[in-house]
């Protein structure tokens, strides 16, 4: 077992590597010129030029690459243009953040998805089941920055029930956390509803059946175990699509979290800040990742009888 | 003589066995109520991307700000009602469908063909380049679609061109993937032995005997990726790096109607239903196809 999840990180290491080589060079491709930036319009050529020269910035892309990176193992990213502060304290500032709305969104989409999908399946083509269905593809088609709004017209500006944006406490929590969720909670329980439906034509169900265990603990201890392996899968895709998602849901809500600073960032044309926060998410998303595949391991014995 | 006729009966035979094999999907996909509808939904919007001029004015009633008829509420003479600048939402959404539609299309194109390419290529000769071919999309993969668009639009700057390439190039990995399933699923069957024996080069084979043959999943991945890429170009315009004001775009439209749902919220209520009647209808499509294309459901 050990064997097997070492095995997943060292195989994490040169896609990361790829993943920073990749983001540095796309982010270099930016126009303008950061010194120029910093010092505002009245600044001299020379001090310009000085500062470029202090910033390394007249160096070669990969010089400054390699000097990055030399700077990211001792987990420096550098300066934000904008503010001076720096980057990591920033985003340390606001990873918790982002991590608790993300984590929130795929709780609640696993929680509603996973009985939806299992009884849409065992009663398939029921009325349950088609409504159930017909409601998933909708969500899956619903732009969360829209279903944001519309819950924000709904539950803040018309009921009162929440506020429409900021974080103060638990209750600024639930429309976010609902909205990144409903996209996500949709395909789970597609793929939940799709590889139960597999399942339960299976000849040890059948068997199961025979030799007289009740209904219920056939779905549930001979199915559903089964019938998760693939849904785990959609679980780990799921959240890179929910990260990417909270960049939009962290702007209708005005969550302070990596996503909106990033997009501030953008907008500012603070290239650090930008950099680091691709560079973290993509961070995030392979960690989600090597869990998933070690989930698979306590699941699936096959995987873990491998690596014994 | 008779064997030249005989030619030409195979040759029939052939013809009328490949345009069987479409209308039979077709056949199928018309079983599907929902497939239908998707379709029906997706005719109306080419329909109002092609005749948009003659639906309603663009730079008069699209593009021109009219402060005396701001934000008033869906009417006769506006069916959705106006906008903060006085605009009929109507005409930005008819001349939205139009970005959208065309946005997607050519960013999906974008990546069906560099994807495809790498695809075809990694799952045709294996080995060494699939595994490099393959070991470069991971670090693609690694990054969350979306947010490697965004990432990609930070550094070119908003335009709609750059929209098409970021769209693009953040789903070359996927398609890579499915092609190459799809090839290598068929590689190693006896018409590829067969066609490899009648002396036919790698690009023939590929081009001719392997593509047309693993179509199924690439058709039904491409549809669902029109439909994720529409919503993405409107959630880039949305946080501002998509579509620049005042061109009219779905999810444009939202970004600068937030600020008035307090008391207008159609602002924001049909952009938002355009986008979701024109990324399910392609969804809608997409699984039909997919049940219609297969072979194990005939």
């Amino acid at each position: 077992m050990t064997r097997y999840i070492l095995r997943r990180i060292f195989m994490m290491i040169p896609v990361m590597l790829g993943v920073t080589l990749l983001v540095f060079f796309i982010i270099s491709l930016t126009p303008g010129d950061a010194a120029s930036m910093i010092l505002g319009q009245e600044a001299t050529e020379e001090s310009i030029q000085e500062l470029r020269e202090e910033m390394g910035l007249n160096d070669p892309t990969a010089v400054q690459y390699v000097r990055y990176m030399g700077g990211l193992f001792q987990g420096d990213m550098g300066r934000s243009y904008a503010t001076g502060k720096t980057v990591s304290s920033e985003i340390a500032q606001r990873f918790p953040n982002t991590f608790v709305l993300t984590v929130s969104a795929i709780f609640l989409s696993v929680l509603i998805s996973i009985p939806i999908g299992v009884v849409s399946a065992t009663k398939q083509y029921s009325i349950f089941d088609n409504v159930g269905m017909i409601i998933a593809l909708v969500g899956i088609s619903m732009p969360s920055f829209w279903t944001g709004l519309l819950l924000i017209i709904a539950f803040s500006l018309t009921l009162g029930w929440f506020p429409s944006g900021g974080m103060e406490g638990f209750i600024s929590l639930i429309l976010p956390a609902f909205t990144l969720a409903i996209a996500s909670t949709a395909s789970i329980t597609r793929t939940t509803r799709s590889s139960m439906l597999e399942v339960i034509r299976q000849d040890y169900i059948n068997t199961a059946k025979a030799k007289g265990v009740s209904k219920n603990v056939v779905i549930r201890k001979h199915a559903l175990k089964n019938a998760l392996i693939p849904a785990i899968t959609v679980i780990g895709l799921e959240f890179g699509i929910l990260l990417g998602g909270a960049v939009l849901t962290e702007t209708v809500f005005s969550w302070p979290g990596i996503g909106r600073l990033m997009v501030e960032s953008i907008q500012r044309k603070d290239t650090p800040m930008v950099l680091g926060s691709v560079i973290v998410f993509a961070l995030a998303f392979s960690v989600v990742n090597l869990i998933i595949d070690i989930l698979y391991a306590f699941i699936d014995p096959r995987i873990k009888s491998n690596y014994s | 003589m008779s064997n030249k006729s005989e030619v030409i009966a195979t040759e029939n035979l052939i013809k009328t066995k490949k345009r069987s094999q479409g209308a039979d999907v077709w056949r199928r996909l018309k079983k599907s109520p929902t497939a239908m509808i998707g379709l029906g939904i997706i005719i109306l919007f080419l329909f109002m991307a092609v005749f948009a001029p003659m639906i309603a004015d663009y730079d008069d009633e699209a593009i021109k700000m009219n402060i005396k008829e701001r934000l008033q509420p869906p009417s006769s003479t506006h069916v959705f009602g106006t906008d903060e600048f006085g605009r009929d939402i109507f005409a930005r959404i008819v001349w939205g469908t139009r970005i959208s539609l065309f946005v997607g299309l050519i960013s999906v194109s974008i990546a069906l063909s560099i994807g495809g390419f790498l695809g075809a290529i990694a799952g045709y000769y294996g080995g060494r380049l699939d595994n490099a071919i393959m070991r470069v999309l991971d670090v693609l993969l690694a990054i969350p679609t979306i947010l490697l668009a965004i990432t990609i639009v930070a550094a070119l700057g908003a335009s709609v061109l750059n929209l098409m390439i970021a769209v693009g190039v953040s789903n070359i990995p996927g398609f890579a993937r499915v092609v190459r399933a799809a090839v290598l699923s068929v590689k190693d069957e006896e018409f590829i032995e067969a066609a490899r024996a009648i002396g036919a080069n790698d690009f023939i084979i590929i081009t001719r005997h392997v593509l047309p043959n693993s179509m199924a999943p690439i058709i039904v991945f491409a549809t669902l990726k029109v439909a994720s890429s529409i919503m993405g170009i409107s959630s880039l315009s949305f946080i501002g790096l998509g579509v620049q004001p005042p061109t009219p775009e779905w999810g444009g439209m939202l970004a600068s109607g937030r600020a008035y749902i307090r008391d207008y919220m159609y602002i924001v209520m049909f952009p938002g239903l355009a986008i979701v009647f024109a990324v399910l209808s392609l969804n809608l499509i997409g699984d039909g196809l997919r049940d219609a294309l297969d072979p194990k459901l005939k």
